[in-house]
């Protein structure tokens, strides 16, 4: 199958109102190796969207194309109709309107936990270090960790690193939250209050993508499933449907490998 | 072996003592009590021997041109460092390779022909450029234009080192929350990087102390030029090399000692 060119814009999908994200025929290569291979999705706005497959599979390319922080080989990506890969898209304020959880956190450790929250917020979004500060606090409650504000992140345990994370992107107000392999990297007594977050945050009706395996949390709270193999999708779903009845042999594969 | 020592305890209580001793021998800073001891005797020497005294009251005035040179050069070449590293991790092509160009020029070529080619072809080259007369241009000065350009170089690849040094993750961070490439640089990268950097920088500052005695191939009258005179004028070279190797001996140890320190508290926090 021939590559796409990266930039068609005369090839632009049809996108709607409410498509949120749209991949489009994304393709990436990393040197010889395709990671990702003619992969198009639609994330609707209030959606939950759960990404799974093996590991290799391609899901978090896929995820990090979302925010540009790779750059398709072909195809297009687009965030509320605005090309992602167009040469006169600004990154930063589209960016800026989709928060990213990372599975190593990725916490500033040089400074704060309040600072990790407050610093964009003052340096993007512009606003005053009272007004970052009250919206730090405030997602701080949220997640559950308020006292730990004046506390270096390597001070914290890695549940409450990878919370921290999240109210750091939540006080962007992001329209969006990609979440790459977020408990992936926790001991298993933390990853239930990660979820726990993320259970609520998908309860408050935010646009969420996930690649986990927290198959628990995958049929409590997706809404689609996308199951990726060899850098392709190979299956699409709404998700209770494609867990109680999983067409592709690799996703009934998968399935009874990890269930 | 618990409890204190057994009166005639056995043999092997007594080895356990003996090999505490000489591992206590063996991790005590040895090295620092033998410089400490040969600095002792040199200062020894200089504070009871009349001549050794006269040679030392004609060279210490050089310090202050050497401290001079070091720290002005220092300055520079971190400032220079700076950019140049910066350059060399660039995702411009056109900036990258200037950088790579620079650090590898100065690599490739000896310090003390770097410096006369640069005091005697590159600067009066730039002064008759801005139309300066090239005599115009004291030695000391040209000293530390080369001494900076050679470290600038040299420190670049530090800071290089340090900004590589810090995790991929926190420019994706960054990034992702809407910083620009030169925001996320300035506010996460080169913070964290500066911290791992600083033992290293003061090992260049120890070093570029030390080559600052190269002034005396410009006739700039730091100490080591002062030295020099000094054996010109009286042939006593026993009396004017040990002072100046006692002067700067005393300097690098205490600068060195710093740096470790400086390390250790680093390396805890």
């Amino acid at each position: 199958m021939a590559d796409r060119p990266a930039i068609r814009p005369d090839i632009r999908p049809d996108i709607g109102p409410d498509d949120r994200i749209v991949v489009d025929h994304l393709s990436k290569s990393f040197g010889s190796i395709r990671a990702v291979r003619d992969a198009s999705l639609r994330i609707k706005t209030g959606t939950v969207t759960i990404i799974i497959g093996p590991s290799g599979s391609g899901k978090s390319t896929v995820l990090r194309c979302m925010n540009h922080l790779e750059v398709p080989t072909s195809g297009a990506v687009y965030i509320d109709g605005v090309h992602l890969e167009a040469k006169d898209t600004d990154i930063n304020t589209v960016r800026r309107e989709i928060g990213m959880v990372f599975q190593q956190f990725n916490l500033f450790p040089h400074m704060s936990v309040l600072d990790n929250i407050t610093l964009a917020q003052r340096m993007v979004r512009g606003r005053s270090k009272q007004e970052a500060v009250d919206v730090a606090m405030a997602q701080l409650e949220r997640v559950g960790i308020p006292e730990q504000a004046h506390k270096r992140p390597g001070a914290l345990s890695g549940g409450q690193q990878q919370r921290v994370a999240i109210a750091r992107s939540l006080a962007m107000n992001p329209k969006a939250m990609l979440f790459d392999e977020p408990t992936s990297a926790l001991d298993p007594e933390m990853i239930k209050e990660v979820l726990d977050v993320m259970l609520e945050l998908a309860a408050s009706g935010m646009t969420m993508v996930v690649v986990s395996h927290e198959m628990g949390f995958a049929r409590e709270v997706g809404s689609h499933m996308v199951m990726m193999d060899f850098g392709e999708i190979v299956e699409e779903g709404r998700a209770d449907e494609v867990f109680s009845n999983p067409r592709h042999p690799r996703t009934q594969e998968f399935f009874s490998k990890i269930l | 072996m618990t409890g204190p020592e057994v009166p005639g305890g056995d043999a092997s209580s007594v080895g356990l003592i003996d090999r505490w001793r000489r591992r206590d021998i063996r991790e005590a800073p040895l090295w620092l009590f033998a410089i400490l001891a040969i600095l002792a005797l040199m200062a020894l020497t200089v504070a009871t021997n009349r001549s050794f005294a006269h040679a030392f009251e004609i060279i210490i005035p050089g310090i202050t041109t050497t401290l001079r040179i070091t720290l002005v050069s220092f300055v520079i070449s971190v400032f220079l460092g700076l950019i140049a590293g910066l350059g060399r991790v660039s995702r411009n092509f056109v900036l990258r390779n200037v950088a790579i160009t620079y650090v590898e020029f100065v690599r490739g070529v000896p310090i003390v022909v770097l410096i006369l080619m640069i005091a005697f072809v590159l600067v009066p080259i730039a002064s008759k450029a801005i139309g300066f007369a090239n005599n115009a241009i004291p030695q000391e000065v040209r000293f530390i234009v080369a001494l900076s350009l050679i470290y600038g170089a040299f420190i670049a690849e530090i800071f290089r080192a340090g900004v590589e040094s810090v995790p991929k993750g926190q420019m994706e961070a960054g990034r992702s929350l809407g910083l620009t490439h030169a925001q996320t640089m300035r506010s996460i990268i080169l913070p964290q990087a500066i911290r791992t950097v600083l033992p290293a920088l003061g090992n260049d500052f120890i070093a570029l102390l030390k080559d600052s005695a190269l002034a005396t191939l410009l006739g700039v009258r730091d100490l080591t030029q002062s030295a020099r005179l000094y054996t010109g004028r009286t042939f006593r070279f026993d009396e004017a090399f040990l002072v100046l190797t006692f002067l700067y001996l005393s300097m690098t140890l205490v600068l060195s000692l710093l740096v470790q320190y400086l390390q250790r508290r680093l390396g805890r926090g």
